[in-house]
């Protein structure tokens, strides 16, 4: 791997601003990535959304306790460190959930008896975290090299107070929203991997919410693609 | 069947029974186990609760103390839950402090309070800016045999229901609280959310309520928390195999039956505890 390479990809959704107000339904903030950053870590990654930003390290497959090996596949570590304060509670929370989705997709039975540990340091937060944790930890694994069955996105919806569908809200939409779902959707089938939510709604939102994830997903894999493809055809 | 093909091909041993659709105890693939609530056990307790869920036995103590509200919501009380996972439980636990699993399902019910609005937290507020009541809720699992977010939530549910609060009053020229503990009240509890728990199998099959050994056997879980409008407070699926639409749906249609199972047994458990 090229030390110092960097890649820098830029992406608009299709009727996504740049930046500043977005039209009425379903669109992206303004998404960037850059790859291969950090010396030291086998693969990085850096992901934005909009004022959201998230730096993951990725170390493997390596070395591993023996206390906490599995003798047929890789055991998956995660650490996300918060902008400011100590890890708590929410942090476990937020990691197990990152661990349990990239165990899904990541081919562990490749590489039996070995350590991957991800590592997820917040940068800032302006809404949307879990899910730009989780597009930032793909792409780390991407550039790492970590085999994988799929590549996975993560998605936020809010529902505000009278129904109405927000994608990928920033932190002021998500405080005086009734409803926050976040998806993580694989990218062969996007069938839904992980979903956490806060806040109270039917079962004919979360449909509609997860029917709204599922297309918008579809724009963040064509930014990783776009964003490799750019990334490689330079070398 | 053979125990040693148990011990040795656990997974084949499982699959040869999801074939026929049941499961080694048993069970359908959608029935939970036999579900037991015993409430009020604990008489040093504003509050207690102990459910067993077959095997797995979780006990909710709830003490209620005095604090200074939030200085950002001066008229709120605070609901503190904390869910302890001993080595009493489970040999995969060890003593020391709070390891994963615990601190998961400890966000989980703090989730579930928040969501749900279970308690207004208005009214747990005695003098605004001055005084409030905060609620420790400490869930303990006795045994460990899989399915403890279901019995968590249902515990604290249960528990919430039997806590009674004394009355308190502000002396007006010593400042003091005064609490009067012959008179006491019942919490108002808003909302009944109930859990439902399902463990996906080879990336196509939901069981429901998983035991321990086919949590460990799985290849992902999925916990609904669904109140008694049909509304979702919480749709906890923490990584694992992908699932369709049309799966989420058929979980949808089995977390409203369970609400009404729990809700039957929890009315009869209160009505059997009124003085008669």
């Amino acid at each position: 791997m090229e030390v110092g390479m960097h890649t820098d990809s830029k992406s608009r959704a299709e009727t996504g601003a740049e930046s500043g107000p977005r039209g009425p339904g379903c669109s992206l903030r303004h998404f960037a990535c850059e790859q291969n950053l950090l010396s030291r870590p086998d693969g990085s990654a850096s992901f934005m959304q909009g004022d959201t930003s998230v730096l993951v390290g990725v170390y493997g497959p390596a070395e591993v306790k023996v206390s906490k090996e599995i003798f047929n596949k890789a055991t998956l570590e995660v650490i996300l460190r918060p902008k400011i304060g100590l890890p708590g509670v929410a942090e476990k929370s937020r990691e197990q959930l990152i661990r349990n989705t990239c165990e899904a997709v990541v081919l562990g039975a490749l590489h039996p008896r070995t350590s991957i540990t991800v590592v997820l340091q917040v940068i800032s937060d302006a809404g949307s975290l879990l899910a730009c944790c989780l597009n930032a930890a793909c792409m780390a694994l991407v550039d790492a090299g970590v085999p994988m069955r799929a590549l996975f996105c993560g998605v936020t919806c809010a529902l505000d107070a009278d129904g109405t569908l927000v994608l990928d809200p920033t932190a002021k939409q998500e405080k005086e929203a009734r409803a926050v779902l976040t998806f993580a959707l694989d990218s062969v089938e996007r069938k839904l991997l992980m979903s956490t939510t806060k806040g109270l709604y039917s079962d004919a939102e979360l449909q509609q919410c997860l029917a709204a994830a599922q297309t918008a997903s579809q724009h963040v894999f064509r930014f990783y693609r776009e964003s490799l493809q750019r990334r490689y055809s330079k070398s | 069947f053979n125990t040693c093909f148990r011990t040795v091909e656990p997974l084949e041993y499982y699959r040869r029974f999801l074939k026929e659709n049941c499961r080694p105890d048993g069970r359908e693939l959608g029935e939970f186990r036999t579900t037991t609530v015993n409430i009020g056990s604990i008489s040093t307790a504003d509050g207690s609760a102990l459910v067993k869920l077959g095997n797995t036995t979780v006990i909710c103590g709830v003490k209620a103390e005095f604090a200074a509200p939030p200085t950002d919501a001066p008229d709120k009380g605070y609901v503190v839950p904390n869910v302890d996972l001993p080595p009493l439980c489970s040999s995969k636990f060890r003593s020391g402090p709070p390891g994963e699993e615990a601190q998961v399902a400890s966000q989980f019910i703090a989730d579930v309070i928040e969501n749900s609005q279970i308690i207004q937290k208005e009214d747990l507020c005695i003098s605004p800016g001055k005084l409030a009541w905060v609620l420790y809720c400490d869930l303990i699992c006795l045994d460990y045999d899989g399915n403890i977010l279901d019995a968590c939530t249902f515990a604290l549910l249960a528990a919430l229901k039997n806590v009674q609060l004394p009355e308190v009053t502000i002396n007006e020229e010593t400042a003091l609280a005064e609490v009067n503990l012959k008179k006491k009240n019942y919490l108002n509890i808003r909302t009944h959310p109930v859990a439902t728990s399902f463990a996906v199998f080879d990336d196509t099959l939901l069981i429901v309520d998983p035991t321990g050994e086919e949590e460990h056997l799985a290849t992902g879980t999925l916990t609904i928390v669904m109140d008694e409008e049909g509304k979702l407070c919480c749709l906890h699926k923490p990584g694992g195999s992908g699932l369709t639409g049309a799966k989420l749906q058929d979980c949808m249609s089995r977390a409203v039956t369970r609400h009404k199972e729990v809700k039957k047994l929890m009315d009869e458990v209160i009505k059997s505890m009124k003085p008669k």
